[in-house]
């Protein structure tokens, strides 16, 4: 076993080049496998904007409607439900909606909307994602899954499950009862 | 291009092609002059495409939006490609249900989507510029390149309408029946125009069956480098293991 | 510890597992320590190739499964979403398609290399015969996958297969309802081809490899001389003076050979994936429709010689049997390859011109037939007119007629022209 030192570095240099290269390939490779099972380019444009017309969803209704696979309201909040908002703030973990969970031109909007009738939320729980249920009776949303409570405005109750408000999605108003959900700029 | 030219004028002079009438297999095709990186040809492509092909034949395996890849914009595609009530993530389906297509046609158009691969850019070019008047057959339209094919020629008001007659060839002991198509008339376009349009729209179709054509050849370029690299660095680290194998 | 007098040698955390497990001692017996001729040509990288193309196939497949759908309704459209939505999924795709025929281009050589230099001879016939099982292995593979595409193609080659079954006396209708599940192939059968082709047979086909090693590994490896490198060793160290340690000889070597295939097989894949209908026929780019059967159905390229053998045999008693028994015969032949052939040397290197003419005249029929089975036949067993090369359809038909016959009196006559062969001396050590 005793080869002249000459040539255990020249092998020693190919092999690790060999192996460098070799490594690098495998590494190549894996890509497209990792990529694979990414969302496809059909799921990101299922995950497009949605446009919905919000003239007829009267007052105290909210409508569903899918982006992304996920179910996203539009409620529809009366006078009374606006003003109703305002006295759940020390109900809430996040009063003054401090929580990065609404596009950044709605932090510090009490109501976390655009137009204070309209509230546009992302309906899944912040808890372990179940869709809560909208209880008008009561004003709130509620998880059926655990018990976790929002108010109207989507901020979540002190003392549940879930740690941080419903996420409000990024929308546009491309007219008074036009509503592209999924962007903030007119073109998309 | 100099080749496109070449084939255009080969073309423009040959109004009357012979084939043979019953081979369906042996038909001599023309060369489709296309290039699949020229976006201009392919969005015109698109557009004879969608207003002309897509009201009969669905390409249900393709998303308006994938139309992005031949360089055209979200918004283009929506104000010039989507029929109302349609969605750019929409697949580009036909709203009259397969069953009633075969009720009025006799068969149902097939689903276009990789119709390209099936028949091939070279097929696809010549059966569009081979339809001839045939009172004998349902649609009053016949093909040289796809005979007695059920769908009538939906382009004739761009090409023109062809007449055509059967030259019988006596040989020793066979006879040979040609069908000559003459040179169509009252078309809006001049036969180069024509073809420009139907190459463009084949290289659509041909787009439209593999979308990640380009990207595929692109990508193996660089594959192949890397190989060959690869190539070199393991036949070194043989050779050196080698040296003293005798 | 159980094994008290075990002695590990190595430390660390090597040595941790080696007290557990016999890492060190099997890369010692399989790769540092597993001494290989040194004379290994062109040929011997074929088997690595199978194994690396095995890992492709697997590799693919599993995410290839990620994303089809075993259903007739969605079956062909998933296939196309995979190739048109999924990231690189036409990568992952052509992968798979160009390795099917890869595979069988690789095997194809493997077994060449066993019948030239004799690798199928004593000691190595169980080694064979697991061969044998893989080849067939590989064929169910190749011909459960075939029908996931659901195009015409698939749909109307695993018809016509199965129906070749229902040829059986006596059984044969009902065991070709019982392989498809239905009276029609459908998606009862798609359903469960589908199963065979993920887990049924893979898992069976790596055992099987593990076994068809492991038997080499037990023996040892044959060479181009077909001389045994055991039966000269070293007195000192004991080692076949014409042995080289596997690893690292034969990695390296096989590093270099890996490299060449994947630039052929990326040449495929990037840049001629239908391979001109070859590797991915037109027709199979039409979803199935079980109302229309194609104008001209041929198996894929790699069963073919198979497929000509079946249309060349006609039928006896209005029965197609005759012809699916000799196609059946024509692969099963191989299992009796170790004890048909007894020449007096193994390599062709020292064989005679017997040998050496039925070996060639074996190969030009395989190719033949395999050329002929691509072509259309209008009536069963017979061949359409101008088939080109060939010249009419009689010709076509006594074409395969003869090279059918031809394929098998290579196997039968084995015994006696090999026995008659006048042989070279083989000599006593490999000659490089």
């Amino acid at each position: 076993m005793s080869t002249p030192p000459s040539v255990n570095r020249q092998r020693r240099n190919l092999l690790v080049g060999t192996a460098a290269a070799g490594g690098a390939a495998g590494l190549a490779v894996a890509v497209p496998f990792v990529e694979s099972m990414q969302p496809s380019e059909r799921a990101k444009a299922m995950g497009a904007p949605v446009e919905v017309d919000i003239s007829n969803i009267a007052p105290g209704e909210q409508k569903t409607l899918e982006w992304q696979g996920k179910p996203v309201w539009v409620l529809h909040r009366t006078r009374a439900q606006i003003e109703g908002i305002a006295k759940s703030d020390e109900l809430v973990v996040d009063p003054g909606v401090e929580q990065a969970q609404q596009p950044s031109s709605l932090k510090g909007n009490k109501l976390r909307s655009e137009k204070p009738e309209f509230f546009i939320a992302v309906g899944v729980c912040t808890h372990l994602g179940c869709s809560p249920v909208y209880q008008q009776d009561q004003d709130r949303f509620y998880c059926p899954c655990h018990g976790s409570k929002f108010d109207l405005a989507g901020r979540v109750y002190k003392g549940v499950p879930a740690p941080t408000n419903l996420v409000v999605p990024k929308y546009t108003y491309l007219s008074d009862t036009k509503l592209l959900i999924g962007t903030d700029k007119k073109e998309g | 291009m100099k080749s496109v030219i070449t084939v255009l004028a080969t073309l423009a002079t040959s109004f009357t092609i012979s084939m043979s009438a019953h081979a369906n297999v042996d038909v001599q095709l023309d060369h489709a002059p296309i290039n699949p990186t020229d976006a201009a040809s392919l969005q015109a492509g698109a557009r004879t495409f969608v207003n002309n092909c897509l009201n009969c034949h669905s390409a249900g395996l393709v998303r308006y939006n994938q139309l992005k890849g031949i360089g055209l914009t979200e918004a283009q595609i929506k104000e010039n490609l989507l029929f109302t009530g349609q969605k750019v993530g929409d697949m580009m389906t036909v709203s009259a249900s397969p069953r009633d297509q075969r009720e009025w046609f006799g068969n149902a158009p097939p689903d276009l989507s990789v119709e390209a691969r099936v028949r091939g850019v070279d097929w696809l070019y010549t059966y569009m510029r081979r339809f001839y008047r045939d009172p004998s057959t349902a649609t009053g339209w016949n093909n040289t390149v796809f005979p007695n094919v059920a769908m009538p020629h939906v382009l004739w008001s761009l090409q023109g309408m062809s007449e055509a007659r059967v030259e019988v060839e006596k040989g020793e002991g066979h006879e040979r029946k040609t069908i000559v198509i003459e040179a169509p008339t009252g078309g809006s376009m001049t036969t180069a125009q024509y073809d420009r349009t139907i190459a463009d729209l084949v290289n659509f179709m041909g787009w439209m069956a593999e979308p990640h054509a380009i990207e595929r050849r692109n990508l193996g370029f660089l594959v192949l480098i890397a190989l060959s690299i690869l190539i070199l660095l393991t036949y070194l680290l043989k050779a050196a293991y080698w040296k003293d194998i005798h | 510890m159980a094994a008290a007098d075990k002695i590990v040698t190595t430390t660390g955390l090597l040595g941790w597992v080696d007290e557990r497990f016999p890492l060190t001692k099997l890369f010692r017996e399989h790769m540092s320590e597993y001494y290989a001729p040194k004379n290994f040509n062109f040929f011997y990288f074929f088997g690595a190739l199978s194994l690396l193309v095995l890992v492709n196939q697997i590799l693919t497949g599993i995410f290839l499964t990620m994303h089809y759908k075993p259903d007739a309704a969605s079956a062909f459209a998933s296939v196309e979403y995979i190739m048109r939505e999924v990231n690189f999924g036409w990568l992952i795709r052509y992968m798979h398609s160009t390795g099917a025929s890869a595979f069988f281009i690789v095997v194809y050589l493997h077994m060449f290399r066993g019948l030239i230099y004799g690798s199928y001879r004593k000691p190595r016939e169980l080694i064979w015969i697991f061969g044998v099982i893989i080849f067939l292995m590989l064929m169910g593979e190749a011909f459960f996958g075939y029908l996931l595409p659901w195009g015409q193609m698939s749909f109307w080659g695993a018809q016509v297969i199965v129906n070749l079954f229902g040829a059986v006396p006596f059984i044969g209708p009902d065991l070709s309802v019982w392989i498809r599940g239905d009276f029609v192939v459908s998606d009862a059968t798609l359903n469960r081809f589908f199963a065979f082709h993920v887990i049924a047979l893979p898992l069976a086909i790596c055992g099987l490899v593990a076994a068809h090693i492991m038997a080499l590994h037990e023996v040892g490896s044959n060479n181009p001389d077909g001389v045994e490198i055991k039966k000269t060793k070293d007195p000192v160290t004991g080692h076949p003076l014409d042995g080289i340690p596997f690893h690292p000889y034969y990695t390296v070597k096989d590093l270099f050979g890996v490299s060449v295939f994947l630039f052929v097989f990326c040449t495929v894949i990037f840049f001629a994936p239908e391979m001109g209908g070859y590797f991915l026929e037109a027709n199979n780019f039409i979803p199935a429709n079980p109302m229309q059967t194609p104008a001209h159905i041929a198996p894929v390229w790699y069963f073919t010689p198979f497929y000509s053998i079946l249309r060349a045999v006609p039928p006896v008693f209005e029965s197609q049997f005759p012809g699916v028994a000799c196609m059946g015969l024509s692969v099963m032949v191989f299992f009796l390859m170790p004890w048909l052939d007894r020449g007096a040397v193994k390599s062709i290197r020292y064989r005679g011109s017997h040998f050496k003419t039925w070996l060639t005249l074996f190969i030009v029929s395989l190719f033949i037939l395999g050329y002929l089975g691509t072509q259309p036949t209008d009536v069963w067993g017979r061949f359409g007119e101008g088939v080109p090369f060939v010249g009419g359809a009689e010709r076509a038909t006594w074409g395969a007629r003869l090279f059918s016959v031809v394929y098998f009196l290579y196997f039968i006559l084995m015994p006696w022209y090999t026995r008659w062969d006048k042989t070279k001396p083989e000599p006593t050590r490999v000659t490089g």
